[in-house]
């Protein structure tokens, strides 16, 4: 018989990390495969088609870079706030915040101030707005312990219903022929994008800068160090005398601040009006989780993860096309690739030894 | 007026009904350690396998039947990741909540908006449905209803007075401890989460076949997120899940009545949410040590950890 019996591994390196991670994904994608073959569709036509759609052709490429943009910037403020263990699972309504905040901004000063003062003060009130809705959840945990992932998404909830009271009732434009939405946004207010796409590059280096700024707050900074030690070990981090209070409500108003900028790059680079919460953000906030864990809560990788879940989401719209499968296919894939990835880092963590025993 | 009461705390029971059943889950699987957030995503699944099994075989017991399967069989993954691979509890449950509102949407595309001719009739019980108001409250309502009582209070018995309880509580409280008097942790707790998800599909299921008749995508509307809230709510006590949930379901009712009043729909859609926030922010005001969530909840146990 073949005994198994499992041992901690100490010797972690960057490359072992890295394999890990990628032989994670390859499991994930077996598994989806199955699943489409289940579903009857050819899983090999199927997932080239959802890479080639994304990374195949100069189109997709544009598109995939368009959607990385609030993936990055995200899941950059979630590797943060999941280090301190702090899980914010409602990005997606601080993104939302973000773009109430500056679709505000936009419509109010829009036309009367030029635009090198319109879009920072636009991305300032969206960071603001985020940063906020980022900081209730913050106070309710540390002041009334409430349990973070409740209120993060009771709160995506809140906000929602909030955008859509706003734009069918008091910021209903006057162009929008009693549709639902705000007017369009001064064309001042509204964010340049590289000639034939969608990639408003200001948003984009935007969110570079964020990534590399967050990776040195992460390792290079006594903030970033109360953090870690905070996720690793509160014991220690109390006994410590880390202020848990202080440093929740800065994690979180940077996080969702983050994704408060997300929300104006959706609004002033691709909508240019505050529409329904659905179109404005196409569940960012959550596939943002995942970046986050493939990134192994590590900022400058969170780029490239974020680019790779931008790939998947707008591969998984062409499947749609192509292939007719609904929309939901991309959580299947999402969540699988998710789960795939925690199941990686058993093996990651645990050396698994087979040993012939002979009973 | 008499009409309108009696109509509202009718409704307010049948809105209750999946709260209670999922909570009820919920709670069984947090009292052995496990925190399961994948509520929302189980509830999807069953909702929409009951939905098809109902309207393809005309037998609405069998989509109920079906349901569950489905319900426990997709929760193994996250017994899986979180017992044997001692996975993140937090990011296991959302991936599974992910593939279940994913698997929900895919299998449910073709039966959008089609209406169910068949459906869980509501039930009449013998002679106490005649009693006046208290009768057509209690008693004339849809079968989940009497399944997510009787359900809760046969989980309040087993978890506070059964050998089987014990053991699911000491799981959760000391699991060495439990493991040392001879039970089987890993058992126990796959046990748990397994049952726990039966009662989430349950949960869905009503909201298919019995509470709306139709299935539209994202149909749970965040329940099982709220479920999980009411799991704290009761003091991981099945008993105490009742009035809960059917408080909460009050809430989801009172939104309908206050329409005409000429408050925005918007704003009434909210109040489940931030009642949910209220009320866990009342109970923590008041006593916060009475929050006596399971010792070693969310925490990975490691058998070779001695």
């Amino acid at each position: 018989m073949i005994k198994i019996t499992t041992s901690d591994r100490y010797n972690i390196t960057p490359l072992r990390s890295m394999m890990t991670n990628v032989l994670s994904l390859a499991a994930g994608l077996l598994v989806i495969s199955i699943i489409f073959l289940i579903a009857g569709v050819n899983p090999l036509y199927a997932i080239s088609q959802i890479f080639y759609g994304s990374f195949g052709s100069i189109y997709g490429l544009k598109e995939t870079l368009t959607k990385a943009i609030p993936l990055i910037l995200i899941g950059t403020g979630l590797t943060l706030a999941f280090r301190a263990k702090f899980w914010n699972i409602g990005a997606e309504g601080q993104l939302l915040m973000g773009a109430i905040f500056s679709t505000w901004t936009g419509l109010t000063f829009g036309n009367s101030l030029p635009p090198y003062l319109i879009v920072p003060l636009m991305f300032l009130a969206g960071f603001i707005g985020g940063a906020l809705w980022g900081i209730i959840p913050a106070i309710l945990k540390i002041k009334y312990s409430i349990n973070e992932v409740i209120s993060t998404l009771m709160l995506n909830y809140i906000c929602a219903e909030f955008l859509t009271m706003l734009i069918v009732g008091p910021w209903k434009g006057s162009t929008r022929f009693g549709f639902p939405g705000t007017d369009n946004l001064p064309q001042a207010a509204i964010l340049g994008v590289i000639p034939g796409s969608r990639i408003h590059y200001s948003t984009l280096i935007l969110a570079l800068v964020c990534a590399i700024i967050l990776w040195v707050v992460i390792y290079k900074t006594r903030f970033g160090y109360e953090a870690r030690i905070i996720g690793e070990n509160p014991e220690a981090a109390r006994y410590a005398g880390i202020n848990f209070f202080k440093t929740s409500l800065i994690l979180m108003a940077i996080s969702g601040g983050l994704a408060g900028f997300a929300g104006v790059g959706e609004i002033a680079g691709i909508h240019h009006y505050l529409g329904y919460p659905a179109s404005v953000s196409s569940g960012y906030g959550f596939t943002a989780i995942i970046v986050a864990w493939l990134a192994k809560l590590n900022p400058l990788y969170a780029i490239i993860s974020g680019i790779f879940f931008a790939g998947i989401l707008v591969g998984g719209d062409a499947i749609q096309i192509s292939l007719g499968l609904p929309a939901a296919t991309v959580q299947i894939v999402n969540g699988t690739l998710l789960v795939c990835l925690i199941m990686g880092d058993y093996f990651l963590k645990n050396k698994i030894n087979l040993r012939l025993s002979n009973k | 007026m008499e009409e309108i009461i009696i109509s509202t705390l009718q409704r307010t029971m049948i809105a209750g009904t999946p709260l209670l059943l999922a909570t009820t889950g919920e709670i069984i699987c947090e009292r052995s350690g496990i925190l399961n957030l994948g509520v929302e995503g189980v509830m999807s699944v069953g909702a929409v396998v009951a939905f098809i099994i109902t309207m393809t075989t005309g037998q609405p017991w069998l989509g109920v039947l079906a349901a569950m399967v489905a319900g426990m069989t997709i929760s193994i993954i996250h017994a899986f990741a979180s017992i044997t691979l001692r996975a993140n509890q937090v990011v296991s449950g959302l991936a599974l909540t992910m593939i279940g509102l994913g698997l929900s949407g895919m299998l449910g595309k073709p039966y959008v908006g089609r209406p169910l001719a068949i459906k869980m009739n509501d039930f009449a019980i013998p002679y106490l449905s005649n009693i006046p108001y208290i009768g057509k409250i209690f008693f004339f309502q849809s079968p989940f209803f009497y399944l997510a009582i009787f359900l809760a209070l046969a989980s309040w018995f087993i978890l506070e007075r059964t050998r089987l309880g014990i053991q699911i509580r000491a799981t959760g409280e000391n699991p060495k401890a439990a493991e040392a008097q001879g039970v089987n942790v890993f058992s126990i707790r796959y046990f748990s989460v397994i049952i726990g998800g039966g009662f989430s599909a349950l949960a869905g299921a009503h909201l298919s076949i019995s509470y709306s008749k139709s299935w539209i995508e994202g149909m749970t509307a965040g329940r099982g997120w709220i479920a999980i809230a009411l799991t704290i709510f009761a003091l991981w006590n099945p008993g105490r899940a009742i009035w809960a949930a059917f408080l909460f379901g009050g809430i989801f009712v009172v939104q309908y009545l206050m329409q005409p009043l000429g408050i925005s729909p918007n704003f009434l859609s909210m109040m489940p949410y931030i009642a949910t926030l209220l009320i866990l922010l009342l109970i923590s005001l008041k006593d916060p040590k009475k929050l006596n969530a399971p010792a070693m909840l969310a925490a990975p146990y490691n058998r070779t950890e001695r």
